[in-house]
């Protein structure tokens, strides 16, 4: 959050200096985002810590995550060197969606595990449910652009709305739902007959 | 290509995800009783609240004073409403079972409202005797 909320502030100074069409606002932009987004893998593996402390698995966790990060970094540098006519931020977009794609993957992963191993804590199941319809979010936003380039400034606020959604529903669960609250996981996934 | 199928994926992978966090939502609720006078001012008879009533509870919840919390989770239900609605009006009539589960979830989103609006309740009161007690 803190991450998030400083480089809103930078944002804003890159913003009013170099203006809204700028290269640089559009480097910043793209690439603050990436950083952010490897900061938010970072709050998976420590939730996957949460929900495996008894195992004491991190340290393979933290192994395979790395593995998946720098995998991505060079399936996404692959698969734009082979277009290099294209504009660099034409990378930092692909890059952006396989992020994204990997958080969304590691989440489900995450919400996946919650379930077999019956995880009851109100407040990590909906961390991780947040966590998850925001990754979601913005995968399918930046995928979308990927295929309809065109529409780059429409889903750029549409981006923007979806920021909104990871703040608001952390500090609603992190504020107003009781730290020993319970639920059973099972049951939300289920279409009860 | 790849983009394609990321698209799929995430756009599933994002309903699922929305669906089952308003659902935690709507469970944490789903323990609370309502009280004596929610029930009457709702005019609610037994435990179970019928789907179709959640607009008229909402309007209720709206009329009382707003309490901070409140305001997520039912901008989040209220989505998630629309949305069973729209399920209900596309796929219920090819498979009755989606419509029956579909009515089930809309009668859990009436209940959150039901609890909401108890909890307005409890907090105005509460809010009144506060008022009654420093004019004393």
């Amino acid at each position: 959050m803190s991450f998030r909320l400083l480089r809103g502030v930078i944002g804003v100074g890159v913003l009013t200096h170099y203006g809204f069409a700028s290269k640089e606002y559009t480097y910043y932009y793209y690439y603050g985002d990436a950083l952010l987004t490897i900061c938010l893998y970072f709050v998976v593996l420590h939730l996957f810590s949460h929900v495996f402390d008894e195992m004491r698995a991190e340290r393979y966790l933290r192994f395979g995550a790395s593995l998946l990060l720098v995998g991505t970094a060079i399936f996404s540098y692959l698969a734009v060197h082979q277009a290099s006519n294209r504009l660099i931020t034409r990378f930092v977009i692909e890059m952006s969606q396989n992020l994204y794609f990997i958080g969304l993957v590691l989440t489900y992963v995450l919400w996946g595990a919650m379930l077999k191993l019956r995880e009851s804590r109100t407040q990590l199941v909906q961390l991780v449910l947040s966590l998850g319809v925001h990754f979601s979010a913005f995968a399918a936003s930046y995928a979308l652009r990927n295929l309809n380039p065109d529409w780059h400034v429409a889903l750029q606020y549409l981006a923007q709305a979806s920021g909104i959604w990871l703040p608001a529903a952390w500090t609603y669960t992190l504020l107003r739902t009781p730290a020993d609250a319970r639920l059973v996981p099972a049951r939300l996934a289920v279409m009860h007959r | 290509m790849i983009a394609g199928l990321i698209l799929a994926a995430s756009l599933i992978a994002l309903l699922q995800f929305f669906v089952f966090y308003c659902r935690s939502l709507i469970a944490a609720t789903s323990t609370q009783v309502l009280s004596v006078q929610t029930r009457d001012v709702a005019g609610i008879e037994d435990a179970r609240v019928a789907g179709g009533d959640f607009g008229r509870l909402l309007e209720l919840v709206q009329l009382c004073p707003e309490r901070r919390e409140d305001r997520l989770p039912i901008r989040f239900v209220r989505a998630y409403y629309r949305l069973l609605n729209l399920l209900s009006l596309t796929f219920a009539k090819m498979f009755p079972d989606v419509g029956a589960w579909a009515e089930r979830e809309r009668g859990g989103c009436a209940y959150f409202a039901a609890v909401t609006l108890d909890r307005r309740i409890a907090f105005s009161r509460n809010l009144m005797a506060q008022q009654m007690s420093d004019q004393l």
